[in-house]
């Protein structure tokens, strides 16, 4: 693995900043209201696990995460308009306004969605890297779990027919202290998730500290160009979340071991202070173009909320019911109506 | 036309072997599907035929049968996986309900699913409860998910065909009580022969009452009908053939036609396919309505291990005679 070039770093700071603009949006717009629902799950404070990591992808590669979603989005490139769209229902949005904060994707970027179900997503990371393993293709899926979802069934079925059919997926836990409100340790029998790779003959890369965008690379490359030869890979990346599980999380106002805890994590462990230490240090003349980003970041997200906001909501049965099936016109002349709901 | 008798686990193994032939990216995968050679011989000799890449065993994981299914959809190929009972299905429901039948409508279309889940259904030989479901109308509730169950051999070959060839994802169940039974298949029959997905079919042609059934239920109702003709009553025999879409219009016609109806299955009373025919009847057809819509299904327990009291539990042809002579 190459050291990331300043152009890399540059750009990594690009959309760390834009990640935490448009997340801190979300939580203020939720709060006045204009973003609606019950879920909503910020990336605040994860930035450099998907930012790091995902630098070590190309093109052709596949990745795929849970309902923490948003920042991976932005990540891969997919228009934050589109995005803010979404998290207000409209038609416009990436989804049409069906999916919402936890179901985006984009066919053209390799994204293949944020889901809804704890660990739902994971045995799909498998089906899709078997697509590639089955045309010989060498492309890897790059899978985002949560500490939470290593305890379910469906992360010990999938990485162990991840393990014995080969498939190249690179694993990442993403490992924030808490499912939802239950720490770690008071959910898991072994605190070192990534360990839980030996079980399925799986190769781990270790432990990361997620807030080190530079760290996060390292490793993630190493783990990516092993997938793409061997197999599966599992990395833990220790991180922490900012705004809590979602917006429901009424915990760190409740319990002050939680809140001090948070501080903690922001004063010291904030990702994009310790990129921008790093881009500074070893480059005298990125004032501007750091001052750039942050300032393209709020004009984008601005630009992002008008749209949304002047945008169309879906209305009517037409809506309602496109896309439950794909249109085939020899259901549609037989079927009930109850099971239509063909376009 | 010459035909010939076949039975349902042939019909359906010829329909999935024609279909991996045509189309590269059609696989199987699923428990024992490959050295075992099927639990119930549906893919006896694939292994040999198309190698490990296509038939591929899984270890027991539900979850990740029904899941990794939907991935390998999304991502192009056109998976036929195999639950060895639908019993083993309840461990899949999240990844069929909430991620096979949802994932194209929770992105807009995005996305493709096509994808054929198939399963062993209904009660065997004193297989005791755990494994003596026909739980089809469990599945039948999701839209987004389409649901096939055949009753005959030729129904099976080109219901399988059209869910493997469509785009949307079908649960496909094959009653184990009908795998060895044979019926007639005509010799010349062409490959793309399809039955349309949501299309059902009278098996009997009679104008004094409407039986509606499906898969094993079909059975019952033309023993019954049988039955019933030797006293001089002349039943209409409705296969559905698919849970959903429901071919509703058709049992519409014959309700008109006869202004009575009993409808039959092997699962369970409560919320049931009968539940729903009843209702769509009386919501639409309440005038053409002379008498109670009766429905004979399993009695509301599960299934025991002693013969006597297994059997008692289950609807047979002359359950469905008396629930006729009920209503004439």
């Amino acid at each position: 693995m190459a050291a990331p070039t300043k152009a890399m770093l540059l750009d990594w700071y690009r959309q760390m900043v834009l990640i935490r603009e448009f997340e801190e949006t979300c939580h203020r717009l939720y709060e006045e209201k204009r973003i609606t629902g019950v879920y909503l799950h910020l990336y605040s404070g994860h930035e450099a696990s998907g930012v790091g990591s995902m630098a070590a992808l190309r093109k052709s590669d596949h990745v795929i995460t849970a309902y923490r979603d948003h920042g991976i989005a932005l990540i891969l490139g997919m228009d934050p308009k589109a995005v803010m769209a979404e998290m207000m229902g409209k038609k416009t949005g990436s989804s049409g306004g069906k999916g919402g904060s936890m179901h985006l994707a984009s066919k053209d970027h390799n994204f293949w969605g944020g889901y809804a179900i704890v660990g739902g997503h994971l045995p799909l990371a498998a089906g899709i890297a078997l697509e590639a393993r089955y045309h010989g293709k060498d492309d890897v899926t790059m899978t985002y779990v949560g500490d939470g979802a290593t305890n379910n069934g469906y992360f010990h079925e999938s990485l162990n027919m991840s393990a014995i059919w080969d498939l190249p997926v690179v694993w990442i836990i993403e490992n924030n202290g808490y499912a939802m409100g239950t720490e770690v340790d008071r959910a898991s029998g072994q605190v070192e998730l990534h360990r839980k790779a030996e079980a399925y003959g799986i190769k781990s890369f270790g432990r990361v500290d997620a807030q080190n965008a530079l760290e996060v690379y390292a490793v993630a490359s190493k783990a990516v160009d092993y997938a793409r030869a061997n197999g599966p890979a599992v990395i833990e990346h220790v991180t922490y979340r900012y705004r809590g599980h979602g917006v429901s999380d009424k915990q760190y106002d409740a319990r002050e071991d939680m809140s001090a805890e948070l501080k903690e994590w922001m004063a010291t462990r904030e990702p994009i202070v310790i990129l921008r230490d790093c881009i500074e240090s070893q480059y005298n003349d990125v004032a501007d173009t750091l001052a750039g980003h942050e300032a393209d970041a709020k004009r984008i997200v601005a630009e992002a909320v008008t749209f949304a906001e002047a945008s169309e909501l879906p209305s009517g049965y037409e809506d309602l019911m496109r896309n439950t099936y794909v249109s085939s016109e020899r259901v549609h002349k037989t079927a009930h109506t109850i099971g239509a709901g063909i376009d | 036309m010459a035909a010939r008798n076949v039975a349902m686990r042939e019909a359906i193994r010829r329909a999935l072997r024609e279909e991996m032939h045509r189309d590269e990216n059609v696989f199987v995968m699923g428990e024992e599907v490959a050295y075992w050679q099927g639990t119930h011989r549906v893919t006896r000799g694939f292994l040999e035929e198309f190698g490990e890449r296509r038939v591929r065993d899984t270890p027991i994981s539900e979850m990740a049968i029904g899941g990794v299914a939907v991935g390998a959809a999304m991502a192009g190929l056109r998976p036929v996986a195999e639950f060895m009972t639908i019993n083993f299905a309840f461990l899949a429901l999240d990844a069929i309900a909430n991620h096979a039948a949802k994932v194209r409508y929770f992105f807009d279309g995005m996305f493709t699913v096509p994808l054929v889940y198939r399963a062993a259904s209904g009660w065997g030989n004193q297989a005791t409860a755990s494994h003596s479901h026909a739980p089809e109308p469990i599945f039948a509730h999701f839209p987004g998910l389409y649901v096939g169950c055949p009753s005959n051999s030729l129904d099976a070959y080109g219901m399988l065909k059209a869910s493997i060839r469509d785009d949307n994802p079908v649960l496909f169940t094959e009653s184990i009580a009908l795998y060895p039974k044979p019926s007639p298949m005509p010799d010349d029959l062409d490959e793309d022969y399809l039955i349309p997905i949501g299309k059902g079919d009278i098996k009997r042609e009679g104008g004094d009452v409407t039986l509606v059934a499906y898969a094993r239920g079909v059975d019952w109702a033309l023993q019954a009908a049988r039955a019933l003709a030797r006293d001089g009553v002349e039943a209409e025999v409705v296969d559905l053939r698919w849970l959903r879409p429901l071919d509703m219009a058709l049992v519409y016609e014959s309700f008109k036609k006869t202004n009575r109806c009993v409808i039959v299955e092997e699962s369970l009373p409560m919320y049931s396919f009968g539940s729903e025919i009843a209702a769509l009847l009386q919501e639409n057809m309440f005038d053409y309505m002379d008498a109670p819509i009766k429905r004979v299904a399993a009695e509301d327990a599960p299934l025991p291990y002693s013969k006597d009291i297994e059997l008692l539990a289950l609807p047979d042809a002359q359950k469905v005679v008396n629930a006729v002579k009920e209503i004439l």
